[in-house]
C-alpha cells in the first residue's frame, strides 16, 4: 500500500512517558476483525483512551487538547508483543508519521517502516530532554529530518542523530515499498527456489 | 579445509539469503509460510490491488484459529465480523490454491500446534507467519519468526521478505530441573532475568542439559516465549528427540527423502568456538514454579517469593507502580493464597498433549474449586483426540471440568472467551498485558501445573504441595 513520502517533519508532539507500551494497548485484539485496512485510528489506544461506555478518559494524553501533532514520543520498549501490523496502521491512521522512543520492539519497527512511519531511536537522555521540552511548552516543536538523520528540539536547538539503513531511508524518502523491489527480482528468486531443499 | 566456526543460526540464515543489499536488509527466502484469518486478509487485498499472484501456493498453509469459537464449532459463527474473516480466509486460499484447514476440518487448530504435529515444520527451514509466536517452530532447529501483514504480502507474492540479520545470543541452562518445574517455568524464569526487552535485536539459541533433556512439546513452549523477552526468535539444535518426533508425521519426508534430510539435519548444530554477541548461563536448580505479578511477561517470580519492591522491579518506578496498580497487587506481597477467578489452559504456548497430562496429574482425584471458571482448550483436534484417547478427559470430567474445542481462545480473547474486568486469571498463555484476556482482565502467567493447582484450590498455590 502506497504511503506519503517522508522527508522533513516539523511538528508538535504528543508525550507518552510510559515504558513497555505493547501492541495490545495500541490496538486491542477485539478490534482486529476487519478484512480491510480502514478505521483503525478510531481504536488507537482504545482502553486507555475510552471508558467502557465509550466516553473519553479525560486524563489520557490523546484526549488532552493541549497536546497534538504528527509525532508520538514514548517511553522505552515501545511496540512490544504481538506482530499485528494493525498497531502501526492505527498510529498512521490517527495521524502520526513518526514515533520517537529510546528503544523499539523489532517487529513493530519493521512494520512501521513498511507502512511509512518513521521510528526514531534516541538516547534515554535525549528522550528526557524531549519530554522536558514538551512539559515546559506543549506547543514545542520537533524537527525530524530524514535525509540528515537528525531530530531537533526547535526551542533549544538541541539535536541528535539517529540510525536508519540507507535502503529503508531511500524507500521512505521516495514512498517505495519492499514489494516493488521483490517483484523486480522474481527470476532470481525463482532460480534460488529451484535449489531449495524444501 | 578450515572454516570459520558458525552458529546453528548462521548456517540456516546464510543458506537462505537470495541477495544481500549493501547497508540494507537481506532478501531472505522463506520455506514455509503459515497464515491465519486475522493478519492475512489485507495482504490478499494488496495482491489484488497490485494484480500479483501467489508465487508458490504450495509453500503456504492456512488454518483458522485466532477468531474461532471454542464451543459449538459445528454451528455458524455468531459474530458477523469473525465470520467474515473466516470466510475471507476460505475464499482467498481457494482462489490461490493454498491448503486451508478451516473450522470443522479435522486438522484444524492453532497454527503453531498444527504445523509441527503434521510434519510441516522441519529442521533447517525458514518459517514465518503473521503472528509473533511463530518463534515456536524454532524448537525444531528452524529459523522461525513473526511478521507483519506487509511482509505476509511479500511472502505470498515473492516467497521472500527483507530482513536485517539479527544479532546472536545463546542462553545456556545446565543442571537438572526439580520436581514440578516445567518448560514454562524455565522460560518465565529466563524472561524474568533478562526482562521483557532483554533480547530485543537478537535471535536466541537455547543450549545446555535442560533443553537436551526436554521433550519437543517443552522445547516448543520455550521457543514460543522467546518473543516475550523481545527476541526475534529462539532456536534449539535438532537431535534424536527431534527426529523421533518428526518421523512418520504426515508431511514429513519418507524413505530416501527422509535419509537425505536426516543427513542434513545432523549438521545443524553450532560449531565449537562459534561466536555469539551475547551469552547467558543459568542453573536449573535456581528455577522454581514461576508466576507473573505484573503486566509484562518479564514481571515474573518464583511462586514462593514476594513481589519485588519498585526499586528492584527494573525500569521506571512510575511504569512499575502503574503495572501493580492495574493488577491490584502491592510491593513485597506474597502471591501464594491470592484468589483466582479464572483458569485457562491452552494456547500455542501450553496447548499440547504434555500440558494436559500435567494438568490432569494435579486435578486427578480432586474437584474444581466452585468459584473458578476454567477454560480447558486443546491446541488442535489432534490434541483433543489424544486427551480423549489417554483417558485425560475422564479425569477432567470427574473433577468437574469441561473440555472445549481448539483455538487461540482466551490467550488473546478475540472470541467470546473473555475474562471480565477486574477478575484474576491464572493462564498458561504467553502474555499478561493489560486487557489481553478481555478489557480490564488481570492475568497471572504460569505453567499447566500451577494452573491446575489454582483450579482445584481457587487460590494461587505451589503445585509441589499437591504432588506425591
Amino acid at each position: 500500500m502506497a504511503y506519503d513520502k517522508f522527508t522533513v517533519l516539523k511538528s508538535t508532539a504528543v508525550p507518552m512517558p510510559i515504558e513497555n507500551v505493547d501492541t495490545d494497548q495500541i490496538i486491542p485484539a477485539r478490534f482486529l476483525k476487519a478484512t480491510e485496512r480502514k478505521g483503525f485510528g478510531d481504536n488507537l489506544f482504545r482502553d486507555w483512551r475510552f471508558n467502557n461506555d465509550d466516553t473519553p478518559k479525560q486524563d489520557f494524553v490523546l484526549n488532552n487538547p493541549i497536546y497534538s501533532g504528527k509525532i508520538l514520543v514514548a517511553g522505552k520498549n515501545f511496540g512490544s508483543g504481538s506482530s499485528r501490523e494493525h498497531a502501526a496502521w492505527a498510529i498512521y491512521d490517527y495521524g502520526f508519521r513518526c514515533v520517537v522512543s529510546s528503544f523499539f520492539a523489532d517487529i513493530f519497527k519493521n512494520n512501521s517502516l513498511n507502512i511509512g512511519i518513521l521510528p526514531v531511536t534516541v538516547t534515554p537522555a535525549f528522550l528526557d530532554k524531549i519530554f522536558t521540552a514538551i512539559e515546559a511548552d506543549p506547543k514545542a516543536e520537533l524537527t525530524v529530518d530524514l535525509d540528515k538523520q537528525s531530530i531537533t528540539i526547535d526551542a533549544t536547538g538541541e539535536s541528535e542523530s539517529f540510525d536508519i539503513n540507507s535502503y529503508k531511508k531511500h524507500n521512505l524518502m521516495n514512498g517505495f515499498d519492499d514489494i516493488d523491489y521483490l517483484q523486480a527480482m522474481k527470476e532470481e528468486i525463482a532460480a534460488f527456489a529451484e535449489k531449495s531443499l524444501y | 579445509m578450515s572454516q570459520v566456526p558458525a552458529t546453528l543460526f548462521d548456517k540456516v540464515w546464510d543458506s537462505h539469503v537470495v541477495r544481500k543489499i549493501e547497508d540494507g536488509p537481506d532478501v531472505f527466502f522463506i520455506d514455509r509460510h503459515f497464515i491465519h484469518e486475522v493478519t492475512s486478509p489485507v495482504a490478499f487485498l494488496g495482491l489484488e490491488n497490485r494484480g500479483v499472484k501467489v508465487m508458490f501456493p504450495g509453500k503456504t498453509f492456512a488454518t483458522a484459529d485466532h477468531n474461532t469459537p471454542t464451543i459449538n464449532q459445528h454451528l455458524p459463527v455468531q459474530d458477523p465480523l469473525s465470520a467474515n474473516q473466516l470466510k475471507a480466509l476460505e475464499t482467498n486460499t481457494a482462489k490461490y490454491g493454498i491448503s486451508h484447514w478451516g473450522l470443522g476440518n479435522p486438522k484444524n487448530g492453532i497454527v503453531h500446534v498444527v504445523g509441527p504435529e503434521n510434519g510441516i515444520t522441519l529442521p533447517g527451514m525458514t518459517i514465518v507467519c503473521g503472528d509473533s509466536h511463530t518463534s515456536t517452530h524454532g524448537a525444531f532447529g528452524a529459523i522461525a519468526f513473526g511478521i507483519g501483514t506487509s511482509e505476509v504480502e511479500m511472502v505470498l507474492s515473492s516467497q521472500c521478505i527483507m530482513q536485517p540479520k539479527p544479532k546472536k545470543m545463546r542462553i545456556n541452562v545446565n543442571g537438572r530441573l526439580g520436581k514440578g518445574i516445567t518448560p514454562k517455568d524455565v522460560t518465565l524464569y529466563i524472561i524474568s532475568q533478562l526482562t521483557a526487552a532483554g533480547a530485543t535485536g537478537y535471535f536466541v539459541e537455547y543450549a545446555g542439559e535442560v533443553f537436551e533433556n526436554m521433550s519437543m512439546e517443552g522445547r516448543m513452549t520455550v521457543c514460543n516465549m522467546s518473543i516475550e523477552m523481545g527476541a526475534r526468535g529462539g532456536i534449539i539444535a535438532p537431535d534424536e528427540t527431534t527426529f523421533a518426533y518428526i518421523k512418520g508425521r504426515e508431511k514429513a519426508p519418507q524413505g530416501a527423502a527422509w535419509d537425505k534430510a536426516l543427513a542434513y539435519w545432523k549438521t545443524l548444530k553450532t560449531d565449537e568456538g562459534a561466536a555469539f554477541d551475547k551469552e547467558y548461563h543459568f542453573n536449573a536448580a535456581d528455577i522454581e514454579p514461576m508466576i507473573t505479578y505484573g503486566t509484562n511477561p518479564g514481571m515474573g517470580m518464583g511462586i514462593t517469593g514476594h513481589i519485588p519492591a519498585a526499586e528492584n522491579g527494573g525500569g521506571s518506578k512510575a511504569s512499575y507502580e502503574k503495572s501493580l496498580e492495574y493488577m491490584g497487587f502491592a510491593e513485597e506481597e506474597s502471591m501464594i493464597g491470592k484468589k483466582v477467578d479464572y483458569v485457562f489452559i491452552g494456547s500455542c504456548t501450553n496447548g499440547r498433549i504434555e500440558d494436559f497430562r500435567a494438568f490432569a496429574q494435579i486435578v486427578k482425584g480432586r474437584k474444581k474449586a466452585e468459584h473458578v471458571t476454567a477454560w480447558i482448550v486443546p491446541g488442535s483436534h489432534i490434541v483433543e483426540q489424544q486427551i480423549k484417547d489417554e483417558g485425560i478427559l475422564d479425569i477432567l470430567t470427574e473433577a468437574g471440568f469441561q473440555l472445549r474445542q481448539p483455538g487461540c481462545s482466551a490467550c488473546l480473547a478475540m472470541n467470546d472467551d473473555k475474562v471480565p474486568a477486574g477478575k484474576y486469571a491464572v493462564s498458561t498463555s504467553n502474555r499478561n498485558f493489560e486487557g489481553r484476556q478481555g478489557p480490564g482482565s488481570r492475568t497471572m502467567l504460569a505453567s499447566p501445573l500451577v494452573a491446575a493447582a489454582a483450579a482445584v484450590t481457587g487460590v494461587v498455590t505451589d503445585p509441589r504441595t499437591l504432588m506425591a
